[in-house]
């Protein structure tokens, strides 16, 4: 996917007008932070959940080489493999490889925002594979060729008129007067047509929300199902995960996915929660001939003992997107990359540098929302002001901006000189605005006056009358 | 009701650069407010600002700089009482961590940090306040700033002391937790992101019927007060300071003329 995060604003901008983005973000606004917050008052451990669930996730991050190949070994022993891969380039080439090797025409997928880090749809069509995906949102967005723009809920800036329209252009076999207005029957319809793709499919691909080293097992969630029918049908079961997925132990893994699905959709756990460890065996009435996991690293492992390390606990549940104003104004697209909101403002700098990124760490109010509800607790606007950091050590935030603050840096280390200003100040917007208490535009504040009135001071600074108060009471200071 | 100190608590005030430049009555009700507590407040001359525009800005070292001054000028006093959550933070959360690896000054900055409050954090959990002897005809809504909110904790203490304020109803928002789009810089450098965030803001105050809105920092109520007049929605707009202390009859609600 080619990166659109330098076109941050103007993103934001076509966001911002699109009516029926904003109807879309409207409901997921509410929704979202209200089924978390019901879900979590219904469990009073949360917290202590919380901080078990970040000690499990430290603990891995601290010797992640050892899960990774005690991992490794327990796949082999179970008949699987594992491929290790440092880039998108790899992965790329090894699910295009795999897929050669059983001569595949289709592929079904599961939910993977690796299988989007590594664009892996667009290249398996590149070369003659047609990838279908089978969770409902993302085969919304497939068939309008869009990308998903929620981690979990890939189709949430659309609403039920646009999809109904995407699936009369796409399903054309069906009866042209059907009616779909209820998404039950859009639902409905959607599933008879991946029905047959799902019998047709030589390969599957899923994500992994979690990989087991005791057990050599991947672990997806969903809530259609789809992820089983794409994993046991096919000849052979794709895995694509990344290095941080990986937890020591079946019980780990299970204090995690009540932390998540709680966080994600206030669910008290995802309708499926499906485990995967090696092929089919001999008395297995069904399951994959082969079982691949791919492991991809991609700028994770430079992370590890440096500022961002912390961001390696992201469990992936959206709670960060979900209670974000800023995802909530704009959507997900808006951020030009595979991960949106205050994750992706943090994570898609390290993955595709701070030049194209720039924008998303600093498009943040710091309102701390995210870090609240983030169940892993990973300081999230901490990260950003990091990236804000390096943006300004080497000198790539605007030149104006850097000059403004220069200006106000050294008046802001001057006492004397800052309250003379902002006296004059004031005195000065205090005389013009008095008459009708606030301004409808002002000189170089086009950024502030173009949206709203700028209240107008009172005339005199305060620092100005606690002096001519103290004067008269003739206290000292 | 209130216990007299035995040893007044001398307190600093840190005005913040809005209060001083835009609406000094706060800055002089907070100073009613925690001497009617029999507080000695002081105003240090030493002060411009907290250092956020720096700090959130990625500009550490000036960040740092002011920091130190700040330290140096209020390190004096019993406490440092601050009228807005998002400069008490930056106080009380922030300078630890900017100056952690400064041996000279980590343990000055925790010092103060523990000394750092937001006023009416302030007034309720240390001068242990649940009742403030004012009086206001109106119905208010309170904005819950971000920073007070979730890095001081100032949730319910200034719902406690408005209940008490005689002729004073309070309703609620649907979403009093979102941030209203201010964010320092944020605000002039994604305008059209700011003004959704304010827009649905001003929505939310306007559906409560309200007639005045309150909130702890200027910035935020800068920009809603903006928002609310370019609308042309009659709220009037304070401090929650200029309640609490009596004085709204001091100056108009912000953005509106004086009629004086």
């Amino acid at each position: 996917m080619e990166p659109t995060s330098h076109a941050f604003k103007a993103n934001a901008h076509r966001a911002l007008g699109d009516a029926n983005l904003q109807r879309a973000m409207t409901m997921m606004r509410t929704g979202f932070p209200e089924k978390r917050a019901q879900a979590i008052a219904r469990l009073p451990e949360f917290e202590a959940l919380r901080d078990e669930g970040i000690a499990i996730k430290n603990h891995v991050i601290a010797h992640l080489d050892f899960y990774l190949e005690r991992f490794e070994q327990n796949v082999v022993a179970n008949g699987g493999n594992v491929h290790w891969c440092r880039n998108a380039e790899e992965a790329r080439e090894v699910v295009l490889g795999l897929c050669r090797a059983l001569d595949a025409k289709t592929v079904t997928k599961g939910k993977s925002m690796v299988g989007e880090e590594i664009a892996i749809n667009d290249f398996l069509e590149q070369n003659g594979i047609t990838p279908v995906e089978t969770d409902l949102g993302e085969y919304i967005v497939q068939i309008r060729h869009e990308a998903p723009s929620h981690i979990i809920a890939p189709a949430v800036h659309l609403v039920k008129e646009q999809v109904a329209e995407s699936f009369r252009a796409t399903h054309t076999n069906l009866p042209r007067d059907r009616v779909l207005e209820e998404p039950r029957v859009m639902t409905d319809e959607a599933r008879g047509v991946l029905r047959q793709k799902f019998l047709a499919a030589d390969v599957g691909i899923t994500g992994a929300n979690f990989l087991i080293a005791e057990t050599g097992s991947s672990i997806i969630v969903t809530n259609e199902g789809n992820g089983d029918l794409t994993q046991i049908l096919p000849k052979a079961h794709i895995v694509l995960a990344s290095i941080e997925k990986i937890v020591p132990t079946l019980e780990d893994a299970s204090t995690l996915l009540r932390l998540l699905a709680r966080s994600a959709t206030g669910q008290e756990f995802s309708t499926y929660t499906t485990v995967s460890t090696g092929p089919r065996r001999a008395s297995d009435t069904d399951g994959p001939g082969e079982y691949h996991v791919v492991i991809l690293d991609n700028g994770r492992s430079a992370l590890l003992g440096g500022e961002f390390q912390d961001m390696l606990r992201c469990i992936r549940c959206a709670a960060c997107l979900n209670h974000c104003p800023v995802y909530g104004a704009i959507g997900g697209h808006a951020y030009g990359w595979v991960y949106s909101g205050p994750m992706g403002a943090v994570l898609t700098p390290t993955l595709i540098g701070i030049e194209e990124a720039g924008n998303l760490p600093n498009a943040s109010t710091f309102c701390g929302r995210c870090e609240s509800v983030c169940p892993m607790r990973i300081p999230l606007p901490k990260m950003m002001r990091q990236w804000r950091e390096r943006e300004f050590s080497r000198r790539l935030s605007p030149a104006t901006q850097r000059w403004g603050l220069a200006l106000w840096a050294f008046a802001a280390q001057r006492p004397a000189l800052y309250r003379h200003v902002s006296a004059l100040a004031a005195r000065v917007l205090g005389f013009f605005g008095r008459g009708r208490g606030r301004f409808r535009s002002l000189p170089l504040a086009g950024g502030w006056t173009d949206m709203r009135d700028m209240p107008a001071p009172e005339g005199k600074s305060f620092m100005t009358l606690w002096a001519e108060r103290r004067r008269k009471t003739g206290r000292a200071a | 009701m209130f216990q007299p100190m035995a040893e007044p608590f001398r307190v600093a005030l840190f005005v913040t650069c809005l209060v001083d430049l835009f609406r000094p009555s706060v800055g002089f009700a907070a100073v009613k407010l925690l001497e009617d507590a029999g507080c000695v407040v002081d105003v240090p001359e030493a002060q411009s600002c907290c250092g956020q525009p720096a700090y959130n800005s990625g500009d550490r070292a000036d960040a740092k700089a002011i920091a130190r001054q700040v330290i140096a000028a209020f390190s004096p006093y019993d406490y440092v009482v601050v009228p807005s959550g998002s400069c008490g933070g930056m106080i009380k959360t922030h300078y630890p961590v900017l100056l952690a690896d400064d041996p000279a000054m980590a343990e000055e900055a925790k010092t103060l940090a523990a000394r750092t409050y937001e006023l009416v954090s302030f007034l309720a959990d240390v001068l242990k306040r649940d009742r403030i002897a004012a009086r206001y005809a109106g119905t208010v809504t309170y904005h819950d700033a971000c920073s007070g909110l979730r890095e001081l904790g100032v949730k319910e203490q200034p719902r406690r002391l408005l209940q008490s304020v005689a002729g004073l109803t309070l309703k609620e928002m649907a979403t009093p937790e979102v941030c209203c789009g201010f964010g320092g810089t944020f605000c002039v450098k994604y305008p059209e992101i700011s003004d959704k965030m304010v827009s649905d803001k001003a929505a939310d105050i306007v559906a409560t019927g309200a007639d005045t809105l309150l909130c702890g920092d200027m910035g935020c109520l800068l920009n809603m007060a903006g928002k609310l007049a370019r609308l042309g929605k009659p709220v009037a707009v304070r401090h929650v300071a200029e309640v609490l202390a009596d004085m709204t009859e001091e100056a108009p609600p912000m953005g509106m003329p004086d009629k004086s």
